[in-house]
């Protein structure tokens, strides 16, 4: 889960790192309040978890109740990369000296945390050269390493042992939270020489949610999304008109590539997972009836554990119950798949031998 | 570590060559009650099963024992299957190589990543394998089966399919069959962020097969296990016909796309990325899963294997 960045901030000041005052807001009733608590000037943020706000003109500074009457609503109003806000944050002016970066990390490869740190922040770390990068296991960080890490930054003072201090309170946040991401970026040495968590980057661990039940009010799926991983099923709503329906991640993935490859212009991403029964395709498809912008259904099927047939079953029963009144392209293989062509036959599903073939006619009849 | 075949199969003067014991851990449960009778009806030896208070019972005709010790020492095997919930992998996986278990398939998906990660450590303490979390296990096509994946697709043969996607494992094991390409070897390493075998061990626990003449990698978008296992394949100046296929190029960024691991964060874990270090490996990467046989064949053409 990708928590946004008020909330990654709510989460730091539990653990006892140093962010701005500040609030977030869903509306300009509720900011005027927050507003008048704070005192100008402040920054007002764009809420949505996707990077580069700042260069949209999500972030805008607010000297005075007449630049902010103006700019909250049009901050609000913002779609960034696709995203609507989700809220908008209201936090207070920093005195910047400086910009650093701090990130507790999961290396895939190495199958381990690792701290990352630069004293170039504020930029994307990608484009960082000077990263200083520790393995650190599970989450095992000594004193000793921290106020190496700081050394290598090139920090002195009370700056060095304020930085030793936050670095082991994100490695707590890390552990104690089961993260992937535990970012703040940029780290800011403030002109009083203290230091200061100016955004924050938190992405944990959806498979450890049933260990952290105070993680979920940050959940924000949409409606759909949420009924999905209910029954079990993985879905992810894109922008295009044809449904895409598989068994399988890798297998669904595949057909999205091969579907953008001809052209097509996929509506959704929706896995029926390894456990689909009758009962679960038949909501989904429920779903997607649900969807505005579907026009054409895309199945890709490999029978294996799932059986096609029972893919099959779920598809008559939305026929019958008038769920559905969409073109289906369809190709079954694996286990039963004769048995699933059979029962089809004579319902609004065609259906071809390759992938290929029913791609091709998906992209011809829908459009 | 890496000799998973040698474990799986034995040596040929073995007395129980291919036919080593398995243990299923979640043997009375729904998925490990119908994938024990699959992996029999394949010819995989299930020696024992384990759930916890039904010790003493028979499944089928095979013992059930409330610990992986008991079944251990009562068997002496060292391969277990795990199908327990995500939620008591880590205590299965942890009892299991405690037991002695010299290779653990772990089919349960959604493991919290820092489980996957304890139960890594203590595998590689004990010098054992762990092939998943999230895996449809390892096939050896018309011997043996530890995992969950259809027989249909794959037929004895030589060559090397190693994949982080299940269906994706099927649908390109079947193509190659379909090509007349047979398998020695399927390994399914798994899609979550951790996997016990990556990408690049799985390619050490297959490239010496002496019968090998190809090797098929499926990946797909999160992570840099492809990058990994093409720069080691390039520094290893290896010599067998490789193609590859990568599964999320038209992927959003920053959506899980099923599997826990199939993410792009920011360049790290991209399409672009993973086909770009396969080309400069020399390694083709097909388009779509049909193309693969197609590359496969004629990578073999350049390397003159029949």
């Amino acid at each position: 889960m990708r928590l946004l960045e008020y909330q990654a901030k709510e989460l730091f000041g539990e653990f006892g790192i140093r962010v701005p005052p500040g609030k977030a807001s869903t509306n300009i009733d509720e900011a005027r309040d927050i507003a008048e608590e704070l005192g100008y000037p402040f920054v007002i943020k764009f809420q949505a978890p996707v990077g580069g706000r700042g260069k949209a003109g999500g972030i805008q500074v607010c000297k005075n109740a007449d630049e902010f009457e103006v700019r909250y609503p049009e901050v609000m109003n913002m779609t960034i990369k696709g995203e609507q806000a989700r809220a908008i944050l209201l936090e207070s002016m920093a005195d910047i000296q400086k910009e650093l970066y701090l990130s507790i990390f999961l290396n895939r490869s190495k199958r381990c945390q690792t701290v990352i740190a630069s004293s170039e922040g504020g930029v994307e770390i990608e484009s960082v050269k000077n990263q200083i990068i520790y393995e650190i296991g599970l989450g095992e960080v000594s004193p000793e390493t921290a106020a190496r890490v700081a050394q290598k930054m090139g920090l002195e003072g009370s700056v060095a042992s304020d930085f030793v201090d936050m670095l082991l309170k994100l490695v707590d946040l890390s552990v104690v939270k089961e993260t992937e991401l535990a970012e703040i970026n940029p780290l800011a040495i403030l002109k009083d020489n203290t230091l200061m968590a100016l955004d924050g980057k938190v992405i944990t661990d959806d498979n450890a949610n049933f260990r952290h039940p105070e993680l979920h009010m940050y959940r924000a799926e949409s409606e759909i999304e949420e009924r999905a991983e209910k029954s079990g099923f993985s879905l992810v709503e894109l922008d295009g008109n044809i449904a895409v329906v598989g068994n399988g991640a890798g297998l669904v993935m595949s057909t999205l590539d091969m579907l953008s490859d001809s052209g097509g212009k996929p509506a959704c991403f929706l896995d029926v997972g390894g456990g689909a029964t009758t009962e679960s395709v038949y909501e989904a498809l429920t779903l997607i009836g649900k969807m505005s912008n579907v026009a054409g259904i895309l199945v890709n099927l490999y029978g294996g554990i799932v059986k096609t047939t029972t893919v099959a079953s779920a598809f008559l029963k939305a026929y019958d119950d008038n769920l559905i009144d969409l073109p289906v392209f369809a190709r079954l293989k694996g286990a039963e798949s004769e048995k699933a062509r059979s029962m089809l036959t004579g319902s609004k599903t065609s259906m071809f031998d390759t992938v290929e073939d029913a791609i091709s006619a998906a992209v011809t009849e829908v459009s | 570590m890496s000799d998973l075949f040698g474990i799986l199969k034995g040596r040929v003067d073995d007395k129980d060559y291919a036919k080593k014991g398995v243990i299923v851990q979640g043997i009375t449960g729904a998925y490990g009650s119908l994938h024990t009778r699959n992996m029999i009806s394949y010819g995989t030896n299930i020696v024992a099963g384990v759930t916890p208070g039904k010790g003493g019972q028979d499944f089928d005709g095979i013992p059930v024992y409330d610990t992986i010790k008991e079944a251990v020492d009562k068997t002496g095997a060292s391969i277990s299957v795990v199908f327990v919930p995500a939620r008591y992998f880590r205590k299965a996986a942890i009892d299991a190589l405690e037991s002695g278990i010299k290779l653990l398939v772990a089919i349960p998906e959604h493991v919290p990543i820092r489980d996957t990660m304890e139960v890594v450590q203590l595998a590689e303490q004990k010098d054992a394998i762990m092939i998943g979390p999230n895996t449809p296990g390892v096939i050896i096509p018309e011997v043996l089966k530890v995992g969950i994946m259809p027989p249909t697709p794959f037929k004895a043969g030589n060559v090397a399919v190693i994949s982080k996607s299940g269906t994706l494992l099927y649908e390109i094991s079947d193509a190659v069959t379909s090509a007349g390409f047979g398998q020695c070897i399927s390994i399914g390493i798994g899609g979550d962020p951790i996997n016990g075998t990556r990408l690049v061990d799985a390619f050490e626990m297959v490239k010496d097969i002496p019968q090998l003449e190809g090797l098929v990698i499926v990946g797909e978008i999160g992570g840099d296990a492809e990058e990994v296992l093409a720069q080691h394949i390039i520094d290893q100046n290896y010599t067998k016909p490789a193609v590859a296929y990568i599964a999320g190029r038209a992927a959003p960024k920053e959506k899980r796309m099923g599997h826990a691991g199939a993410i792009v964060m920011g360049t790290y874990g991209s399409a672009e990325s993973k086909v770009e270090m396969f080309n400069r490996a020399n390694i083709p990467v097909a388009k779509r899963p049909a193309e693969v046989p197609i590359l496969l064949a004629s990578k073999m053409d350049e390397f003159g294997v029949k």
